[in-house]
């Protein structure tokens, strides 16, 4: 089972690295846009980044271990990014938060994540899907947002 | 187009965020609707977000003001004819009569909201590029001169004097230096920096570009965390238009005289620590490094580097126009010029504040943000973001200044004021700024790693009313080693809204006079 791939072949990883120039410093980015490409990061790609990269399997877990965006796992349908720092809790993210893990259901396919601040700290609570920012989030317009995003009609856009 | 009227809706990240191109949306179709003769333009917040979004008009009489507005408030404008001015009850009056922009004294804002952020003409004919202009008919040593006469400090939270940084890079000897900015804004409380990249970006390109002239670099990385991705297609776009405009210089191969990168972060608050950063930028975990060297001696790839913050960088194009001492005669004591505060948590009218230092918190609170949002009496504020102090409501005529606020044990950091009601429970949120260093540690040093851990668990057992006033006590030892003992910022701070909690609230914790 155990064997080593060469993943070089691995067209779009070369297109992406050579991007950046096959340059080590410019991990960050490349992993970003493999995620963004494939949606997570699998073991094949991070080898052939390694091997392009010329640095080891070990400093890419590293950094990939260190980082809170990236994904070792594919991911859900659409992610629901909570903001839980203190602006937001001023005005009941925790309890929306809690909202959310209640309703949001598993056939939804949804993952409900925390994350500390997103800069929308006078409009709060704030949610962010996917890439999109929404501000003063009550747990109406929450469910509302859910149900448009499972229901695919915010894809799209 | 002459005729059209002009109508700015802002694409600023919180402007959109409660709808603002919904409200573009509705305006184009009523105005085709109308045969209204309409020009939209996208500018960045004025920074009343309360208001957001917020509509202007361009009239004869000036920028006229609606919001907030929604996309259903839209016809009902038109039947008003807002495109005239005319009253509705959204109408706010001309957008810089509005007492909360009235009062301010906008320099490092003062295009954010009023220009298309991605027009080069537009932000030439509102000053810009004149700091570059004068950057480049004087010798390097004299641009540092002028940032040190201002008095400007760092704006990311330290609050370390710019220009002598600058110095210290300039008197290096390298044949590489860089610049980096420091965009991971990753206090929470804060949005001065987004809002300035998405609302004013060429004025952070040009104060890397004369702080390049002024030290010697030759390449520039602007850090931006991954949680910003509005403000980082906006950059992208406004370097873009920069180098097409040759605006970066030329070298003889042709290649620019001054490169600028954008890297993004990927969701780690420690890499607002600058040694971290220079980690990260250079493709690696975000760990702290230990100081010394400075980065200004030993930074990017081990070569003199400037780290600034988005703020410092962007003033500095003003403090070149305008001269050092204009800049200079804003402000109290040490802390010279203006800091950009940002009201946000429960606050009715929550935005940016530009004012000279010297403000006090009561009036931030109280005058400009009008009290909370939910109505209920205010509590306390946390200043400074999550590493700041809470300070309770009785302490609110603090002036807003580096050394008044140190004085009393707190710390200005970036300029951001959380405000809370009197629903808080201080427990908790002592508890939650030790969660939130376990979170965010990079691990390097023990005292923030495993301290944050057992201070932590050491809260939960106060909560649980487990030996409180012992308890207590281990706490404030624990948190006197994480401030002499943590390598950053990060562990060394988080005792300051712990340890404030603890002093101002003792009710909270289980105990009268826990603090003492």
């Amino acid at each position: 089972m155990a064997v080593l791939i060469d993943n070089t072949d691995d067209e779009e990883v070369r297109r992406i690295c050579a991007a950046h120039g096959d340059r080590p410093d410019a991990l960050l980015e490349i992993l970003h846009e493999l995620q963004a490409a494939r949606g997570w990061l699998t073991d094949d790609a991070l080898r052939a980044v390694a091997h392009i990269l010329n640095i080891s399997r070990a400093e890419i877990h590293g950094v990939v271990s260190f980082y809170h965006d990236y994904r070792r796992a594919p991911p859900p349908r659409f992610v629901v990014k909570i903001c839980r720092a203190e602006a937001c809790q001023a005005v009941g993210s925790e309890e929306l938060a809690k909202h959310a893990e209640a309703t949001l259901e598993q056939g939804d396919d949804a993952a409900v994540e925390a994350v500390y601040c997103l800069g929308n700290c006078a409009l709060g609570p704030a949610v962010m899907i996917d890439d999109t920012l929404y501000g003063r989030v009550d747990r109406v317009k929450f469910d509302a947002l859910c149900k448009k995003y499972a229901s695919g009609k915010e894809h799209a856009s | 187009m002459t005729g059209a009227v002009r109508i700015f809706v802002p694409c600023d990240a919180a402007a959109l965020s409660v709808g603002a191109d919904d409200v573009v949306a509705a305006i184009s179709a009523e105005a085709a609707r109308r045969k209204a003769d309409i020009q939209l333009v996208r500018n960045g917040s004025r920074g009343m977000l309360w208001l957001e979004p917020l509509v202007e008009v361009e009239t004869p009489a000036g920028r006229m003001a609606y919001g907030a507005v929604a996309a259903g408030d839209v016809a009902g404008l038109f039947d008003a004819n807002f495109l005239a001015g005319g009253d509705h009850p959204l109408k706010q009056g001309e957008t810089e009569k509005i007492p909360y922009f009235a009062k301010q004294e906008r320099l490092t804002f003062a295009r954010c909201g009023v220009i298309d952020p991605l027009d080069l003409k537009d932000y030439e004919a509102h000053g810009g590029l004149q700091g570059l202009g004068k950057a480049l008919k004087m010798q390097p040593a004299e641009i540092v001169a002028a940032i040190t006469e201002s008095g400007l400090r760092g704006r990311g939270g330290a609050g370390f004097p710019t220009g002598i940084k600058w110095k210290t890079v300039l008197e290096q000897q390298s044949g590489l230096k860089y610049i980096c900015c420091n965009a991971d804004e990753g206090d929470s409380g804060t949005f001065a920096d987004r809002m300035l990249m998405e609302g004013d970006p060429f004025s952070l390109i040009e104060g890397m570009m004369i702080a390049s002239l002024a030290v010697g670099a030759s390449e520039g990385y602007i850090y931006l965390r991954s949680e910003y991705p509005h403000a980082a297609a906006t950059l992208r776009k406004a370097i873009a238009l920069w180098e097409e405009a040759g605006l970066s210089g030329k070298r003889e191969d042709g290649s620019p005289r001054f490169k600028l990168h954008l890297r993004m972060g990927a969701g780690a608050y420690i890499c607002g620590e600058e040694s971290s950063m220079l980690e990260s930028l250079e493709g690696k975990r975000g760990q702290v490094r230990a100081k010394p060297p400075i980065p200004a001696i030993s930074g990017l790839f081990g070569k003199p580097t400037v780290v600034n913050n988005v703020l410092s960088l962007a003033t500095a194009p003003l403090i070149l126009a305008k001269g050092a001492d204009y800049y200079k005669n804003y402000g109290m004591g040490r802390s010279r010029g203006t800091q950009p505060f940002q009201l946000a948590g429960d606050i009715k009218q929550g935005g940016l504040v530009e004012k000279a230092f010297g403000v006090s918190l009561r009036e931030l609170i109280e005058n400009y943000g009008g009290g909370t949002r939910s109505g209920r009496p205010v509590r306390t504020a946390q200043v400074g973001g999550p590493l700041g102090a809470y300070i309770p409501a009785a302490g609110f005529d603090v002036k807003m200044d580096y050394e008044a606020l140190a004085k009393t044990g707190a710390m200005l950091g970036h300029g951001g004021v959380v405000v809370f009601n009197d629903g808080v429970d201080m427990a908790r949120q002592a508890r939650f700024a030790m969660a939130f260093c376990e979170i965010e540690s990079c691990g390097k040093c023990t005292p923030c790693r495993i301290g944050a851990v057992r201070g932590k668990e050491t809260i939960e057992k106060i909560i649980d009313g487990k030996n409180a006033p012992e308890n207590l006590q281990l706490l404030e030892d624990l948190c006197d080693l994480m401030t002499d003992g943590s390598l950053c910022a990060m562990g060394g701070l988080t005792p300051m809204p712990v340890m404030s909690a603890v002093k101002h609230f003792p009710e909270d914790f289980g105990g009268k006079n826990a603090g003492n």
